[in-house]
């Protein structure tokens, strides 16, 4: 062993590790790049570049709902729950069934005929989410005390292995003939869809068959219910964990379990909340998602809650605005990506953003740095 | 002691030669039907089982073949390369099979073709359309593998012609580049296009993973393109169409025979036109005997996948009686020189063993699919 008291001279290879200089460089040149290739197309076609930005924003908002119960529940257990995404597809299956075999989504209307349809397509669908939610919920309940619970206190990484058996399992289960067939099935949206078009001239409906007018964008009624919905739910769950006992709690959780115990929280019972609000949020996406794509088959969890896991990790897992910003970064990165450089680059631009994210600032955009124990 | 123990190795021996003797030449003649039962398309693969086994039974109502009953074997092959090879394998190997019908996707085709040709066994693949099927590497026939359908440079020219026809002059193209089928019609689309005047204003690729179509959709839109090509199978088309009806798209949505199935959104494609292999409302007496048939067996009109799939049965047993002999070897020989009366239209190979026919160009239109017309090649 060399042992010096001097303070060595670092050679420049030293330099340049120890400063990370080569990432840095190598990030900013990307970045540039990048705003460099967006401002040159938003300048040649700001029609097609705003409406783009809408597409992204559509795909972003579905993320974030599913980024939301990534983060929560790593933030209280430090587990990364890779069954969610098939939650989020069991939540689609509700919804697909709630509608197609008893329609739901009617219930007012056949009760009470005389309600302004639009009113009672509102409540019925609103029903079918609902739905969705409590039944997602309820499964979320019951794979954690089956699969996560006995883990409590099992090395992380047994409860990782569990958490993709879980996801296995629910997506071959779901594939079985009598549940929900291996089969893509076209999924009957509870409304109809209605484009409105917004340009210069001002704002306007789509009418089928006639072209969008020039320089109009173009947005329908289900970019505007998932936003909303989007926007809704996630300012109930910031109400829910700041403003709330159970939000106290499972933030006390969070912070220090055993601690939390000793101030006579029911850490079980918490952490069983928080898999189940998590689910009732994916399943409120997966029915978000069914209604924009109108299609559902079982692997359809699987790329999307990659996506907002990806979403989670780059806002910072843990917070919860983080998983929001992070998932509409994604929804913008994946979709100005199949806009401006090619569609099968789509998914390698949002799994590269992991990997920097990884390399750069593992803690994400709204992380704090490693609170954890080793 | 001892001879107790040669007497039971004789024993064995002597069962496991019984078990070995050939099947004796009055046993069924085997026939092997993979159909992708389940995986992406399963309306495709109950289409051409049920097509194919159709076939058999009305030959076994008859007295079978060469006075030998017609045995099936169905087996789930998924439209998938690893499931249709293992399926492949256990039918020849386990089962002794030496004819099958199937695949139905070429992406799955392609690789039990190899296995066919390489072990001897005779293979028609009833719908599978990309050229690599019944070709080897160096360009020529595979000599035991056929197809009962036309290929996609021939489906792609057609609806280019068609288009045209129509007098559009631009078209946009969106293709899944991770799929022989789709790839195939999309090149063969362009290369007719393109040579007829026609104008290819956009090309963008996707992966079968995707949802969203949004951000081509756009693009689609801005290049004020006339026709949409899109040759995937339903389940995207499904997904392109309600998407791009959403985002204005006002380009007339074309596409190929996978377009095929009662699983079509009917509604988010009206106003498509596809090529197909036979249309139900074909006023030919054996189109509408074998209608009449299908419907009175299974309570539905057949699609093309089940015409596809008793077309390519058919020709198969007739050229094992013409053959004489349940023998692979001859029976290729009978298939390749031989004309086939069939549903789809008379059937004769070409030099590539695909056959030469026309194809039927269908619109969807208020709920239903009706027949347009017969393009010649």
């Amino acid at each position: 062993m060399r042992s010096s008291t001097v303070a060595p001279r670092l050679s420049l290879t030293q330099k340049i590790v120890q400063t990370k200089i080569i990432g840095k460089a190598l990030i900013t040149l990307v970045a540039l790049a990048v705003i460099y290739l967006l401002t040159v197309n938003a300048i040649k076609n700001p029609t097609v570049f705003l409406q783009q930005l809408v597409n992204g924003l559509q795909l972003g908002f579905v993320y974030a709902l599913i980024a939301l119960g990534y983060t929560m529940v790593y933030g209280i257990v430090r587990l990364i729950n890779f069954a969610h995404g098939d939650v989020f597809m069991v939540g689609a299956f509700v919804s697909f069934y709630a509608i197609s075999r008893i329609q739901l989504h009617d219930w007012v209307a056949r009760l009470a005929p005389g309600m302004s349809p639009f009113v009672a397509r509102v409540i019925g669908s609103i029903t079918v989410m609902l739905l969705a939610m409590v039944l997602c919920a309820f499964l979320a309940f019951v794979i954690e005390r089956i699969a996560y619970k006995p883990l409590r206190d099992a090395p992380r990484i047994s409860a990782l292995i569990t958490a993709i058996g879980v996801s296995f399992f629910l997506e071959y289960f779901g594939a079985l003939k009598f549940v929900f067939s291996p089969n893509f099935t076209p999924y009957k949206r509870p409304f109809d869809v209605v484009t409105w078009t917004l340009g210069r001239q001002g704002f306007g409906r789509l009418i089928e068959g006639q072209g969008v007018p020039e320089g109009n964008i173009t947005f329908s009624n289900i970019f505007v219910i998932i936003v909303l919905t989007s926007i809704l739910l996630l300012l109930l769950l910031q109400y829910i964990v700041t403003k709330t006992r159970v939000g106290k709690a499972m933030r006390a959780t969070a912070y220090d379990k055993p601690t939390a115990r000793l101030m006579g929280i029911n850490v079980d019972s918490i952490i069983s909340v928080t898999f189940g609000i998590g689910a009732a949020w994916a399943g409120a996406a997966g029915m978000l998602y069914a209604t924009a794509f109108s299609q559902v088959y079982f692997w359809m969890g699987i790329i999307p809650g990659l996506k907002a896991f990806v979403a989670a990790v780059l806002g910072g897992i843990g917070s919860i605005p983080g998983a929001f910003v992070g998932a509409l970064i994604m929804g913008q990165a994946e979709v100005l990506s199949a806009g401006y450089i090619s569609t099968p680059m789509r998914d390698a631009v949002a799994f590269s953003i992991l990997i920097i994210v990884l390399l750069i600032r593992p803690t994400g955009i709204f992380g704090e740095p490693s609170r954890e124990k080793a | 002691m001892k001879s107790r123990i040669v007497v039971s190795v004789v024993l064995l021996f002597a069962i496991a030669l019984a078990a070995c003797t050939p099947a004796a030449a009055t046993g069924p003649i085997k026939i092997a039907h993979l159909a992708p039962l389940s995986g992406p398309v399963p309306t495709f693969g109950a289409s051409t089982r049920d097509g194919g086994l159709l076939a058999m039974e009305e030959w076994n109502a008859k007295g079978g073949v060469l006075g030998r009953k017609l045995e099936a074997i169905v087996e789930d092959s998924q439209c998938t390369p690893d499931p249709a090879v293992n399926a492949a394998n256990k039918v020849i190997d386990q089962d002794k099979v030496h004819y099958i019908v199937g695949e139905t996707c070429s992406k799955a085709s392609i690789p039990v073709s190899e296995i066919a040709q390489e072990k001897g066994v005779v293979m028609i693949s009833p719908t599978s359309t990309n050229p690599t099927v019944t070709l080897k590497a160096d360009g020529t026939a595979k000599d035991y593998v056929f197809r009962a359908c036309f290929i996609d440079p021939f489906q792609g020219a057609v609806m280019a012609k068609f288009a045209m026809g129509k007098g559009y002059k631009t078209a946009f193209i969106m293709l899944d580049q991770g799929n022989d089928y789709v790839r195939g019609l999309a090149e063969a689309f362009e290369k007719a296009w393109t040579e007829m005047g026609g104008q290819v204003v956009g090309k963008e690729t996707y992966t079968s993973q995707d949802s969203d179509f949004s951000a081509i959709l756009t693009k689609v839109v801005d290049s004020k393109a006339e026709v949409l090509w899109i040759p995937d199978y339903y389940n995207v088309v499904n997904l392109v169409a309600a998407q791009a009806k959403e985002k204005g798209v006002t380009a007339v949505l074309m596409g190929g025979d996978g377009w095929d199935s009662s699983d079509l959104d009917l509604k988010a494609a009206d106003g498509g036109y596809f090529s197909n292999h036979y249309s139900p409302e074909d006023t030919r007496p054996i189109v509408q005997e074998w209608v009449k048939k299908y419907q009175a067996k299974y309570g539905s009109v057949p699609d093309a996948l089940a015409t596809l799939a008793y077309d390519a049965t058919n020709i198969l047993i007739a050229a094992i009686e013409k053959a004489g002999a349940d023998d692979p070897a001859k029976v290729k020989d009978a298939i390749a020189s031989g004309t086939f009366e069939a549903v789809s239209g008379t059937i004769k190979f070409d030099a590539n063993h695909n056959p030469i026919k026309s194809a039927a160009v269908l619109q969807v239109k208020d709920g239903k699919v009706s027949f347009v017309e017969s393009v010649a090649p």
